[in-house]
């Protein structure tokens, strides 16, 4: 089984304010970056199923000059709310890091 | 050519200036210092509060460098969203700060105070009248939320430092603002290049961020009528078309359109250059101006009182299934509350298990190795802190004692503290992801300056 970590230089995550969250994957080569953009598995809709938001309002971005894959969906909660389990929500990568490609 | 030359020593007011670095910016004759102090990141404490998240140790060691060299060059120094979230309160404690520097030091200058801490009363009439707006992941709210928020602040653009400059400011301490107006605010007022201005000032927000470096120090920024350069101020640390174009990625929802007060600024068509081994020269960004000029809301409100607690648990037969055990003494516990007359409306609790799924929640995948301890955290929140740690001592007992299953001898867990359950006060919530209309950039801001 080959994931996005196996192929991907790095990926991170990251709030964006305190109502969304931004995931992206870095690539070296043009190569990695089309192997990971053209996966059936790596998709808005997986996402959505990763993280438990809505599939409609993840967004996809695919930054081709530096070979960058980046998604951001809403939180389901804010940030900082009551049972918070990771404030700046630089943690949550590692689901998309270990998905199968 | 016009060129506008901004030194931005750090990437957060009162997380450490270098002051090696430092002056290696100010060697380079900037125009201005910029330096923003806020963020949303912590979460809606420092704003609730109306608290610098930094200690005020740090705050005086930043301000300190920066007003003494602003003022010993004779160059503006701007400072935005003072103290973590740009209240009133937060802006006040830079001033103060800042003028005991002025009087220590015998700097003779104006220090400008701009406010955009917005009252209820205002905003409820701008709901009334159509002006606030959600953005796209807004929870939904009522014309109640205004008066529910400790405190509201509204985000400021480039405009209100160009104006505490036009009126003579040698040092302007601004309440929230967007990270890139503090930057964006000189080359505009000098007549650089608009989309320049803003794309340059979204690149250097978080200082050496757009670097290779590790981050945490200073980058210099150059505006010209064309584009914008960028070089890092620490030693052995490079600026690349990719450490720049990527850092346009960070923390944003949209990598190729940035919303401001004003428009929006479109990097798609961006040209980077490397034009040295540290500098890289950027062209082509285009800014599309707004038909209304609006600014972000930013409320946060007390959502409750907390006690927590930790226990660790090194116990293998509560390894078998940890959450099983969790649920447990969760419906054990809960029972017991309502037992002794106290309703389940009035408590929630949340337990977490470190070592396990605290930080990536939800089930572990299949075959996943048992833990070797747990660091088991409960927090329960209450309307009252009485009521909050009376369900906190409740618990107790059964943190220590709840056994995985009751054919053996009960088990001890181990408690680290004395006493175990931890009184932690309010907690907070972001309330506001939305936008006001303003007629003009200033409407919501007010200025107050000290002539010293």
């Amino acid at each position: 089984m080959t994931t996005v970590k196996d192929v991907a230089r790095y990926v991170r995550s990251k709030n964006a304010g305190p109502f969304w969250v931004t995931l992206e994957i870095f690539c070296d080569t043009k190569e990695d970056y089309e192997k990971i953009k053209n996966s059936k598995n790596i998709t808005a809709k997986k996402i959505a199923e990763l993280y438990s938001a809505e599939e409609r309002k993840v967004k996809s971005f695919y930054v081709d000059n530096i070979n960058v894959i980046k998604f951001s969906f809403p939180r389901s909660t804010p940030q900082g709310h009551k049972y918070e389990n990771d404030m700046h929500s630089g943690q949550q990568y590692i689901l998309l890091a270990n998905t199968e490609i | 050519m016009k060129s506008c030359r901004i030194l931005m020593p750090t990437g957060g007011l009162g997380s450490g200036i270098n002051q090696e670095s430092f002056d290696r910016g100010m060697s380079m004759n900037p125009d201005v210092i910029a330096i923003d102090g806020g963020s949303t990141d912590s979460g809606p404490a420092s704003l609730a509060c109306g608290q610098c998240k930094y200690s005020r140790p740090m705050l005086e060691h930043d301000l300190r460098i920066a007003v003494i060299g602003g003022m010993k060059a004779g160059i503006p120094v701007l400072v935005g969203s003072c103290g973590t979230s740009g209240t009133n309160s937060t802006v006040d404690e830079c001033v103060d700060i800042v003028e005991e520097i002025f009087v220590k030091e015998g700097f003779k200058g104006r220090i400008a105070k701009v406010y955009s801490q917005q009252d209820p009363e205002m905003l409820k009439k701008k709901w009334d009248e159509g002006k606030i707006h959600a953005l796209e992941g807004a929870p939904e709210i009522t014309k109640e939320v205004f008066d529910e928020c400790e405190n509201i602040v509204a985000l400021m653009g480039a405009e209100p430092f160009i104006q505490a400059m036009k009126d003579g400011a040698d040092v302007v301490l601004c309440g929230r603002a967007t990270d890139t107006g503090i930057i964006a605010a000189m080359p505009l007022m000098m007549g650089c290049d608009t989309a320049a201005a803003w794309h340059g000032a979204k690149t250097v927000e978080c200082g050496s961020q757009c670097t290779d470096g590790a981050g945490g120090d200073g980058v210099f920024l150059v505006v010209d009528e064309k584009g914008f350069y960028v070089t890092p101020l620490q030693e052995g640390v490079h600026c690349t078309p990719y450490t720049i174009s990527a850092h346009l990625l960070y923390e944003n929802v949209d990598p190729f359109r940035l919303t401001e007060p004003s428009g929006s600024i479109l990097a798609e068509d961006a040209v980077y250059t490397q034009v040295d081994d540290y500098t890289v020269y950027v062209t082509g960004t285009k800014f599309e101006h707004a038909k209304q000029y609006t600014m972000k809301l930013e409320g946060a409100s007390v959502m409750g009182y907390q006690n927590i607690s930790l226990v660790g648990i090194a116990d293998t037969k509560v390894m078998v299934d940890p959450e099983q055990w969790i649920r447990n003494i969760s419906d054990h516990v809960s029972k017991h509350i309502t037992k002794i007359g106290i309703s389940p409306d009035e408590y929630s609790f949340n337990f977490k298990a470190y070592g396990y799924n605290a930080v990536i929640a939800g089930p572990v995948p299949e075959g996943t190795p048992a833990p070797r301890e747990l660091g088991i955290l409960l927090t329960v929140t209450a309307a009252t802190q009485e009521r909050a740690t009376q369900i906190a001592k409740i618990f107790n007992p059964f943190l220590l004692h709840y056994p995985a299953d009751f054919k053996t001898q009960l088990p001890s867990f181990a408690f680290p503290f004395s006493p175990v359950d931890c009184p932690r006060g309010r907690t907070y919530e972001f309330r506001l992801h939305h936008v006001v209309d303003v007629d003009d950039p200033l409407e919501l801001v007010q200025f107050e300056y000290i002539d010293l």
